[in-house]
Protein backbone atom coordinates (compact mmCIF):
# COMPACT_ATOMS: atom_id res chain seq x y z
CA UNK A 1 0.00 0.00 0.00
CA UNK A 2 1.20 3.71 -0.69
CA UNK A 3 0.30 6.48 1.92
CA UNK A 4 -0.40 9.60 -0.80
CA UNK A 5 -1.00 13.37 0.29
CA UNK A 6 -1.45 16.21 -1.38
CA UNK A 7 -0.89 19.74 -0.07
CA UNK A 8 -2.07 23.47 -0.33
CA UNK A 9 -3.16 24.00 -4.00
CA UNK A 10 -3.33 20.47 -4.91
CA UNK A 11 -5.05 19.41 -2.03
CA UNK A 12 -7.94 21.92 -2.93
CA UNK A 13 -7.84 21.72 -6.77
CA UNK A 14 -7.77 17.59 -6.27
CA UNK A 15 -10.67 17.54 -3.50
CA UNK A 16 -7.97 15.45 -1.80
CA UNK A 17 -6.17 15.51 0.96
CA UNK A 18 -4.92 11.16 1.27
CA UNK A 19 -5.60 8.41 -0.31
CA UNK A 20 -4.15 5.29 -0.29
CA UNK A 21 -3.09 3.31 -3.53
CA UNK A 22 -2.55 -0.11 -3.71
CA UNK A 23 1.02 -1.64 -4.19
CA UNK A 24 1.91 -2.04 -7.70
CA UNK A 25 5.30 -2.96 -8.19
CA UNK A 26 5.06 -1.75 -12.20
CA UNK A 27 4.90 1.91 -9.96
CA UNK A 28 8.71 2.64 -9.92
CA UNK A 29 9.52 6.20 -8.99
CA UNK A 30 7.38 8.97 -7.99
CA UNK A 31 7.27 9.96 -11.68
CA UNK A 32 5.49 6.67 -12.32
CA UNK A 33 2.96 7.67 -9.55
CA UNK A 34 2.44 10.74 -10.65
CA UNK A 35 1.46 9.65 -14.55
CA UNK A 36 -0.77 6.76 -13.02
CA UNK A 37 -2.63 10.26 -10.97
CA UNK A 38 -2.57 11.96 -14.29
CA UNK A 39 -4.44 9.69 -16.25
CA UNK A 40 -7.45 9.85 -14.22
CA UNK A 41 -8.07 12.73 -16.19
CA UNK A 42 -8.51 16.55 -16.76
CA UNK A 43 -8.92 16.77 -12.71
CA UNK A 44 -5.54 15.72 -11.94
CA UNK A 45 -3.48 17.67 -14.78
CA UNK A 46 -2.56 20.32 -11.93
CA UNK A 47 -0.02 17.50 -11.15
CA UNK A 48 1.36 18.13 -14.66
CA UNK A 49 3.05 21.60 -13.09
CA UNK A 50 6.71 21.63 -13.93
CA UNK A 51 7.68 23.30 -10.67
CA UNK A 52 5.58 20.71 -8.88
CA UNK A 53 7.68 19.07 -5.27
CA UNK A 54 7.33 15.86 -3.65
CA UNK A 55 8.38 13.84 -0.40
CA UNK A 56 8.93 10.19 -0.06
CA UNK A 57 8.37 9.55 3.72
CA UNK A 58 8.65 12.69 4.80
CA UNK A 59 11.77 13.95 3.00
CA UNK A 60 12.43 15.77 -0.05
CA UNK A 61 13.38 14.31 -3.38
CA UNK A 62 13.46 14.12 -6.62
CA UNK A 63 10.19 12.20 -8.82
CA UNK A 64 12.82 9.78 -10.33
CA UNK A 65 13.63 8.70 -6.46
CA UNK A 66 12.35 4.77 -6.29
CA UNK A 67 9.63 3.93 -3.92
CA UNK A 68 8.72 1.06 -2.04
CA UNK A 69 5.44 -0.95 -0.57
CA UNK A 70 4.33 1.03 2.87
CA UNK A 71 5.75 4.53 1.38
CA UNK A 72 4.52 7.96 2.47
CA UNK A 73 4.44 9.87 -0.72
CA UNK A 74 3.24 13.22 -1.16
CA UNK A 75 2.97 15.93 -3.91
CA UNK A 76 2.99 19.81 -3.12
CA UNK A 77 3.62 23.32 -5.37
CA UNK A 78 6.56 24.98 -4.43
CA UNK A 79 6.83 25.52 -0.62
CA UNK A 80 6.21 29.70 0.33
CA UNK A 81 6.88 30.02 4.00
CA UNK A 82 8.86 32.04 6.09
CA UNK B 1 18.74 24.21 20.06
CA UNK B 2 15.04 24.83 20.19
CA UNK B 3 12.53 23.95 16.71
CA UNK B 4 9.09 24.55 17.36
CA UNK B 5 6.14 25.00 14.57
CA UNK B 6 2.89 26.08 16.17
CA UNK B 7 -0.52 27.75 16.18
CA UNK B 8 -0.41 30.14 18.90
CA UNK B 9 1.38 33.77 18.73
CA UNK B 10 4.73 34.07 20.42
CA UNK B 11 7.63 36.68 21.33
CA UNK B 12 10.34 36.90 19.21
CA UNK B 13 12.01 39.19 22.18
CA UNK B 14 11.57 35.92 24.31
CA UNK B 15 13.17 33.69 21.72
CA UNK B 16 15.85 36.51 20.68
CA UNK B 17 17.01 36.36 24.55
CA UNK B 18 17.20 32.76 25.11
CA UNK B 19 19.92 32.86 22.25
CA UNK B 20 22.60 33.82 24.52
CA UNK B 21 21.60 31.42 27.47
CA UNK B 22 23.95 31.08 30.49
CA UNK B 23 27.07 30.69 27.66
CA UNK B 24 29.06 33.40 28.62
CA UNK B 25 31.58 32.05 25.62
CA UNK B 26 28.69 33.72 23.45
CA UNK B 27 30.17 36.85 21.84
CA UNK B 28 27.25 37.55 19.20
CA UNK B 29 23.47 36.64 18.33
CA UNK B 30 21.95 37.40 15.01
CA UNK B 31 18.15 37.06 15.63
CA UNK B 32 15.20 37.26 12.15
CA UNK B 33 11.89 37.94 12.53
CA UNK B 34 9.39 37.55 9.46
CA UNK B 35 5.63 39.48 9.89
CA UNK B 36 2.62 39.64 8.09
CA UNK B 37 2.69 42.44 5.65
CA UNK B 38 -0.66 44.06 4.61
CA UNK B 39 -0.04 43.76 1.30
CA UNK B 40 0.90 41.62 -1.13
CA UNK B 41 1.35 41.70 -5.17
CA UNK B 42 -0.32 45.42 -5.27
CA UNK B 43 -3.29 43.73 -2.58
CA UNK B 44 -4.02 44.73 1.04
CA UNK B 45 -4.11 41.84 2.87
CA UNK B 46 -6.76 41.27 5.55
CA UNK B 47 -5.33 37.89 6.81
CA UNK B 48 -3.21 34.48 6.29
CA UNK B 49 -3.72 31.13 6.56
CA UNK B 50 -0.39 28.38 7.17
CA UNK B 51 -0.93 25.35 5.83
CA UNK B 52 2.61 23.08 6.56
CA UNK B 53 2.72 18.85 6.33
CA UNK B 54 2.72 18.01 9.86
CA UNK B 55 5.70 15.66 10.56
CA UNK B 56 7.75 16.46 7.56
CA UNK B 57 7.89 20.32 9.30
CA UNK B 58 9.56 19.94 12.06
CA UNK B 59 12.18 17.27 10.61
CA UNK B 60 12.71 19.47 7.52
CA UNK B 61 13.53 22.32 9.79
CA UNK B 62 15.69 20.01 12.22
CA UNK B 63 17.76 19.21 9.45
CA UNK B 64 17.88 22.84 8.16
CA UNK B 65 19.67 23.57 11.41
CA UNK B 66 21.74 20.85 11.78
CA UNK B 67 23.21 21.74 8.38
CA UNK B 68 23.62 25.06 9.62
CA UNK B 69 25.21 23.88 13.02
CA UNK B 70 28.27 21.53 10.64
CA UNK B 71 28.78 24.59 8.52
CA UNK B 72 29.60 27.59 11.22
CA UNK B 73 30.88 27.28 14.69
CA UNK B 74 27.62 27.85 16.16
CA UNK B 75 26.39 27.75 20.06
CA UNK B 76 22.80 27.72 19.97
CA UNK B 77 19.96 27.91 17.25
CA UNK B 78 16.32 28.39 17.85
CA UNK B 79 13.70 28.36 15.13
CA UNK B 80 9.94 28.98 15.58
CA UNK B 81 7.33 28.81 12.76
CA UNK B 82 3.95 29.66 12.66
CA UNK B 83 1.00 27.78 11.74
CA UNK B 84 -2.62 28.46 10.86
CA UNK B 85 -4.70 31.77 10.73
CA UNK B 86 -2.36 34.95 11.29
CA UNK B 87 -3.41 38.46 11.20
CA UNK B 88 -1.35 41.11 9.47
CA UNK B 89 1.48 42.69 11.66
CA UNK B 90 2.00 39.46 13.33
CA UNK B 91 5.51 37.66 13.88
CA UNK B 92 5.23 34.28 11.34
CA UNK B 93 9.51 33.40 12.07
CA UNK B 94 11.71 33.83 14.12
CA UNK B 95 15.31 32.25 13.36
CA UNK B 96 18.31 33.43 15.52
CA UNK B 97 21.99 32.02 15.76
CA UNK B 98 24.28 32.63 18.72
CA UNK B 99 28.39 31.99 18.29
CA UNK B 100 31.82 32.96 19.54
CA UNK B 101 31.78 36.21 16.75
CA UNK B 102 29.31 37.75 14.79
CA UNK B 103 29.88 36.08 11.33
CA UNK B 104 29.14 32.52 11.87
CA UNK B 105 25.78 33.62 13.38
CA UNK B 106 25.13 36.31 10.42
CA UNK B 107 25.53 33.46 8.18
CA UNK B 108 23.99 31.06 9.55
CA UNK B 109 20.84 32.96 10.24
CA UNK B 110 20.49 33.71 6.05
CA UNK B 111 21.01 30.04 5.10
CA UNK B 112 18.30 29.14 7.80
CA UNK B 113 16.13 31.24 5.98
CA UNK B 114 17.05 30.89 2.62
CA UNK B 115 16.56 27.10 3.14
CA UNK B 116 13.33 27.16 4.91
CA UNK B 117 11.86 29.49 2.39
CA UNK B 118 12.66 26.87 -0.51
CA UNK B 119 12.72 23.50 1.45
CA UNK B 120 10.28 23.51 4.33
CA UNK B 121 6.93 22.65 3.57
CA UNK B 122 4.66 25.26 4.56
CA UNK B 123 2.54 26.97 1.60
CA UNK B 124 0.42 30.65 2.41
CA UNK B 125 -3.06 31.67 1.66
CA UNK B 126 -3.60 34.99 1.71
CA UNK B 127 -7.26 37.25 1.96
CA UNK B 128 -7.47 40.07 -0.24
CA UNK B 129 -10.81 41.96 -1.08
CA UNK B 130 -11.05 39.55 -4.70
CA UNK B 131 -10.92 36.33 -1.94
CA UNK B 132 -8.65 33.39 -1.22
CA UNK B 133 -5.52 33.34 -2.78
CA UNK B 134 -2.58 31.18 -2.54
CA UNK B 135 1.11 32.64 -2.02
CA UNK B 136 3.22 32.03 -5.82
CA UNK B 137 6.67 30.96 -5.04
CA UNK B 138 9.48 33.82 -6.01
CA UNK B 139 12.16 32.81 -8.38
CA UNK B 140 14.45 35.10 -5.83
CA UNK B 141 14.09 32.62 -3.10
CA UNK B 142 15.65 29.99 -4.97
CA UNK B 143 18.32 32.24 -6.51
CA UNK B 144 19.23 33.02 -2.51
CA UNK B 145 19.69 29.80 -1.84
CA UNK B 146 21.88 28.86 -4.90
CA UNK B 147 24.49 30.91 -3.00
CA UNK B 148 25.25 28.48 -0.42
CA UNK B 149 26.23 26.29 -3.15
CA UNK B 150 29.30 28.04 -3.85
CA UNK B 151 29.96 30.30 -1.43
CA UNK B 152 31.77 28.60 1.59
Amino acid sequence: MINLQFFARYREQLDCEAEQLPWDASLQTLADVRQHLLARGEQWQVLAEPRIMCARNQELCSLEALIADGDELAFFPPVTGG
Amino acid sequence: MRIAVQQQAFDPGEWLNRLQGDNQGTGAVVGFVGYVRDYNDGDPVAGMWLEHYPGMTEKALQGIADQASERWPLLDVQLIHRVGQLDPGEPIVFVGAASAHRQAAFAATEFIMDYLKTRAPFWKRETTPQGERWVESRESDEQALERWSSQP
